[in-house]
């Protein structure tokens, strides 16, 4: 059955495939982001828009998870408020590594329109967890959505096991 | 009953309590809903509305909302709207506290939904409501310095340890 049961000619049944381990494996992981439940303000609608049936963001392999030790990515759809950005920075650090953050939205980029009186907003999801991808919008589309997980996938794509993160 | 025959019903049982009318300008819903008497007592918000709600004929059964104001004049206010369902008919009451010593009797006992509106009035605008059952901050943490929507109210530049400036 294995290679060495057919030590005369082992490629003959054309079942085997050879390939790059970083290769393989950064294929099944970006192929698999599993995304965590997790919607903070009006961005989450448009979350929710994308994963419904219309913008299907199940066909990217996102499935979302209850819980932060089951997730790949976090979506920080919408205002985070200094009360939650604890509560964000909390579920960060509880995520398995590698992990990665797509900011979406203006409030979430840099506090949108409560950058001047919103004394309660933490003026972009940076400055209290490292972000991987910035979706601009107010709130973006899911067509934006999308074009921000497509980029994270390129990013793990580009991963190697003998480095560290580009 | 039109809004100003309540309000001489209420002048009539309360004499100078009751302070003057403020006829709302613009249209006639405007008027019905927020032309307002001034409580010049504050100490007798609570036996006045217990008189609106118990009253046969004027049968208030619901706060439609208590909000707080800063006039900027270092003083400070609190609106009730209130509205009879069964009689179908409205009126405003308003009473005005210095900024300093900013002391409501509570009106949890005549409407017991008054609880949280009380509570946002204390966290945003530091109105402290007297008997209230439990007179905690509702929406921002406990341990946030000032109250928000004051006037005078300085934004913090860190709050556990994130910045809050843009």
């Amino acid at each position: 059955m294995g290679l060495l049961d057919k030590q005369d000619n082992p490629f003959e049944s054309s079942n085997i495939v050879i390939t790059g381990a970083d290769t393989l494996l950064n294929w099944a992981r970006l192929s698999s982001l599993w995304m965590m439940g997790f919607g903070l303000a009006c961005c989450a609608i448009e979350m929710m828009a994308a994963s419904a049936s219309h913008y299907d963001i199940g066909r990217f392999g996102v499935i979302p998870r209850p819980s932060p030790r089951q997730s790949d990515i976090m979506l920080i759809s919408g205002t985070v408020t200094l009360k939650m950005a604890t509560r964000t920075k909390l579920l960060y650090e509880q995520m398995p590594d590698p992990k990665y953050i797509i900011s979406m939205g203006s409030c979430s980029n840099c506090g949108g329109p409560y950058w001047e009186h919103g004394y309660h907003v933490l003026k972009g999801v940076d400055r209290v967890i490292p972000v991987d991808v910035y979706v601009p919008g107010c709130p973006p589309r899911p067509e934006a959505l999308l074009e921000g997980l497509i980029k994270v996938q390129e990013k793990v794509r580009k991963q190697s096991l003998g480095k560290t993160t580009v | 009953m039109t809004n100003t025959e309540i309000y001489d019903k209420l002048k009539s049982a309360f004499g100078p309590v009751i302070g003057e009318w403020h006829e709302q300008t613009g249209g006639e819903y405007m008027k019905r809903l927020s032309s307002y008497a001034d409580v010049a007592d504050t100490s007798f918000i609570r036996d006045v509305c217990l008189y609106l709600r118990d009253e046969p004929g004027l049968e208030f059964d619901s706060l439609l909302l208590l909000s707080s104001v800063d006039n900027g004049d270092k003083t400070l206010s609190v609106a009730y709207h209130l509205e009879s369902k069964t009689m179908r008919h409205y009126i405003a009451l308003k009473v005005t506290v210095p900024l300093d010593n900013a002391i409501v009797p509570s009106v949890t006992e005549v409407w017991s939904h008054a609880n949280w509106q009380e509570r946002e009035a204390w966290d945003m605008m530091g109105i402290k409501f007297l008997n209230h059952p439990d007179m905690r901050r509702i929406l921002l943490d406990d341990d946030w310095v000032g109250h928000p929507l004051r006037k005078d109210y300085v934004y913090p530049d860190y709050y556990r340890g994130m910045k809050v400036p843009y």
